[in-house]
């Protein structure tokens, strides 16, 4: 539906400021960035630093780590499988390298694997590329244009974004394979957008200093899963994909080196053992936990799977005491609700507004500052935009980018935006949106090194499952072009170490009896069940009436 | 959990699932309003954002004879529809060489053969959820103009039911990835920055630069955070910094 009368006379407000504002911003008066003194006191505002949403984990490689409840609850808990009852000595499927998760990192791990020599399986809760890589809009950072930037400026950035908690090694190996990265998607036929010359275009991000962020109109991340996925398709000789088949426990082998994993088909609800030479783990995020009941951006899939398989497996997680909230996710229409507006809106210059139509942060500070500012406009200041639903919102001043722009700059820069407002009929080159923050990025995870490997044999991350790239807050862009640097990486160094011939021996779920065993010292977790594969949206009074259903946490 | 408010509040209406009647409220999409049914998603359910194509529906009104499409997590449900997910719908697809592959029309025309079945009738472009000229661009493939091809066919989400409907029995979604990637990786113009920066970091031209950053201390690298240079919003493309510093 259109705006109601109500927003119709708050919209009245925001363009009485509006032609005030493009000026300024013509002018190149912008509102100051905040200090850094400043971003500190502005984050007490961001949920990730109120400490009654976490607490710390009572067992595990990372035992007294503080982290979000529905998270905690996931790591607290007890394996799909019962460790003892599983046939070890037989399995279903055999390859060199397993992939787990068909996204983006998945999708590249498996390219170079193969490229190495390696015969690869990749298994997939979904179809192939149903993945958060498919839903990124904005853009892929990466200097690649020497006359006015430089890995030197993309690491500055990084490290600032992240508030200096970055790990020094993963940051390097992302900005310095950035523009390789671009060079290999190009010749594997990515379409990104370009400008006469045949440059490519780049625009600015939230905390970039140079205007580094490719894209492919507002649909990059699928343009990359898409290709990635064709080329995938194309050697299927060597590489085999499996769907709705996603692992639920890690094996490892008697010398304690990953050895493959468990896939749970979840059409036939048969369980299926694969042995692998080595492991990549590409699960992705997990904004479907929706941590401290927050809408999210997320696809279906989004469970943090990998994140509770590698840490039962032994692998110690790190700033997963971090999520990110994306600033600007849709708070009116209520059927779109927590659908992301990509920061390129504000990377073209749309300002973010109060209800008095004042503009009351720079839209180009980090995400985490970005939203930290949203919620104390809209509870401390209480200069937030009530919407139907009886929630609070601000403006996102999208009809500025064709004041600055031209006419017709947001329908052909925003298409898929601009037809998903159409549908309300809501015009959003005349009209803004309205928006809040929107669960949308797990900046932590499991840790590894800057060569994909993890402390276990055989074991490597890759994407969004893995932690420190980003330190505490990644900055938009940063993220499509984690999961292809690393993705690649992985599928390079899993190939390899399959080459360097690793020893074979018994299969083994022991680690997951030794963690069972530890849950019960501990006295938590054995009544719930993890990984959760899929969210609950079955409504309460269904279940109720579901007489004869047994469900597994969140499975029938 | 996050989705119960709407239902609480909203007026129910009565939908028609696969032929069977449910009430639903009306401000749902009709993903969520499967899932207030009871249903849980295994196929027919990716992205939940309009992007991956696994939530293809077809539906009709009453006392309209007309197919009519939507995809399901970003429909609302409308009283009295009767409606379908098609989220599996098989089509032949050519595997090819990428590296060694020409990009012309003639050569795509040899993986897919039945290119030339097309007659031409539209029911691919009316069925497209994302209003896509499907035909249309087909119709570029077989004249050869794969630049135009890549352009109609962009924002294809390959959810299939185009090649459900297809009289000639094309696989189109398939044909347009193929065609864009032709297209992005041998016809579209080189970007000759980005090859000079890959050699640039391969010839470790930047190297003590970064080794150096990286041995700094936190305090050291706030200052020079703090203190880097911001190309301008509305500067132009050829911008140059004033400091050639790490540059
Ligand atoms: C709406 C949205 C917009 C975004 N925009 C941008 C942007 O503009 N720029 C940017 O840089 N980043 C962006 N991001 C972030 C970025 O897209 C993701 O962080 C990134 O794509 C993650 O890639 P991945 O391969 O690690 O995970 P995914 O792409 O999510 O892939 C993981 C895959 O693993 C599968 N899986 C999960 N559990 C299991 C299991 N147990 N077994 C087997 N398979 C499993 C999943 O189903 C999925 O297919 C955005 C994210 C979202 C959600
Ligand atoms: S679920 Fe992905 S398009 Fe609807």
């Amino acid at each position: 539906m259109p705006y109601p009368e109500e927003l119709k006379k708050l919209i009245k407000i925001v363009e009485g400021t509006r032609a005030e504002r493009v000026a300024r911003k013509k002018a190149g008066e912008e509102v100051p960035f905040l200090s850094l003194e400043q971003r500190k006191e502005r984050l007490k505002h961001h949920p990730d630093f109120q400490e009654e949403g976490r607490r710390p984990l009572k067992v595990g490689a990372s035992k007294g780590y503080a982290i979000a409840h529905e998270f905690a609850d996931l790591l607290e808990a007890r394996s799909r499988i019962d460790p003892n009852k599983v046939d070890l000595s037989r399995w279903d499927l055999e390859t060199d390298v397993l992939v787990i998760g068909g996204g983006g990192a998945g999708s590249s791990a498996a390219l170079l694997a193969q490229e190495h020599g390696a015969k690869v399986l990749l298994a997939t809760k979904l179809r192939h590329g149903d993945a958060n890589t498919m839903m990124a809009e904005g853009g892929i950072q990466a200097a690649t244009k020497g006359d006015k930037d430089s890995p030197y400026y993309h690491y500055l950035d990084v490290m600032g974004g992240g508030h200096f908690t970055n790990v020094p090694e993963l940051v390097e190996r992302l900005v310095t394979d950035a523009p390789d990265v671009i060079r290999w998607l190009k010749a594997l036929g990515c379409n990104f957008t370009q400008i006469e010359d045949g440059r490519l275009a780049t625009l600015h991000g939230g905390g970039t200093s140079r205007k580094r962020m490719h894209y492919a109109a507002d649909i990059t991340g699928a343009e990359i899963m898409r290709t990635l996925r064709d080329e995938v398709r194309n050697r299927r000789a060597d590489i085999t994909v499996l769907e709705f088949s996603p692992a639920v426990e890690l094996l490892l082998n008697e010398h304690g080196a990953c050895a493959g994993a468990v896939l749970y088909n979840l059409e036939t609800e048969t369980y299926q053992l694969c042995k692998a030479k080595a492991v990549v783990m590409a699960t992705g995020g997990s904004g479907r936990l929706h941590v401290r009941g927050f809408m999210t951006t997320n696809h279906y899939g989004a469970t943090g799977d990998g994140v509770i398989l590698g840490y039962r497996a032994g692998v110690p997680v790190s700033f997963l005491h971090t999520v990110q909230y994306h600033p600007t996710g849709v708070a009116f229409q209520e059927q779109a609700e927590g659908i992301l507006i990509t920061e390129k809106f504000r990377g073209a210059g749309a300002n973010l507004v109060n209800v008095d139509g004042q503009q009351f942060v720079n839209e180009r500070e980090p995400r985490d500052i970005e939203a930290a500012s949203i919620i104390l406009e809209c509870t401390e200041k209480r200069k937030g935009v009530p919407t139907p639903s009886g929630k609070t919102g601000v403006w996102l001043d999208s009809p500025m980018i064709d004041m600055l722009e031209g006419e017709g700059t947001v329908k052909r820069e925003f298409p898929g935006k601009h037809i998903l407002f159409k549908r309300f009929e809501i015009d959003i080159a005349k009209e803004p949106m309205l928006i809040y923050p929107t669960l949308h990025y797990q900046n932590g995870g499991l840790e590894f090194k800057a060569s994909g490997e993890t402390k276990i044999p055989g074991f490597f991350v890759a994407g969004e499952v893995g932690g420190g790239i980003h330190g505490a807050n990644r900055l938009m862009g940063n993220s499509l072009l984690d999961i292809v640097v690393f993705g690649r990486v992985a599928g390079a160094s899993a190939g390899s170490f399959v080459k360097s011939k690793p020893r074979d021996g018994k299969l083994s779920l022991e680690h997951v009896s030794r963690y069972h065993a530890e849950l019960e010292a501990a006295g938590v977790g054995m009544d719930r069940v993890a990984p959760m594969v899929l969210p609950d949206y079955t409504p309460a009074d269904v279940k109720k009436k579901q007489w004869t259903a047994h469900y597994e946490g969140t499975l029938r | 959990m996050s989705q119960a408010p709407e239902s609480l509040t909203a007026k129910l209406i009565p939908i028609y699932i696969m032929g069977k009647r449910y009430e639903v409220p009306e401000t749902l999409t009709i993903m969520k309003a499967i899932e207030h049914a009871g249903y849980k998603f295994i196929r027919g359910c990716g992205c939940r954002g309009g992007i991956c194509g696994a939530c293809g529906t077809v539906y009709r009104r009453p006392g309209d004879y007309r197919i009519h499409v939507g995809l399901a997590c970003q429909t609302v449900v409308e009283p009295e529809m009767v409606l379908t997910q098609i989220p599996f719908y098989p089509a032949n697809r050519a595997s090819y060489d990428y590296a060694t592959m020409e990009a012309v029309g003639a050569a795509v025309g040899a993986l897919y053969p039945e290119l030339f079945r097309c007659v031409a009738c539209n029911a691919c472009t009316k069925v497209c959820p994302m209003d896509v000229e499907v035909m249309d661009y087909i119709a570029a493939v077989k004249r050869g103009d794969l630049a135009e091809a890549m352009r109609l066919s962009f924002d294809c989400i390959q959810c299939g039911l185009c090649a459900s409907r297809c009289m000639g029995e094309l696989p189109q979604y398939h044909i347009a990835q193929l065609v864009r990637r032709l297209y992005g990786g041998k016809l579209a113009p080189a970007t000759d920055h980005v090859d000079a920066m890959v050699k640039k970091i391969a010839d470790g031209y930047y190297q003590q630069k970064i080794d150096e950053l990286k041995k700094m201390s936190v305090d050291e690298l706030k200052k020079l955070y703090t203190a880097r240079e911001q190309e301008p919003h509305q500067a132009p493309e050829l911008w140059k910094a004033k400091s050639a510093e790490g540059l």
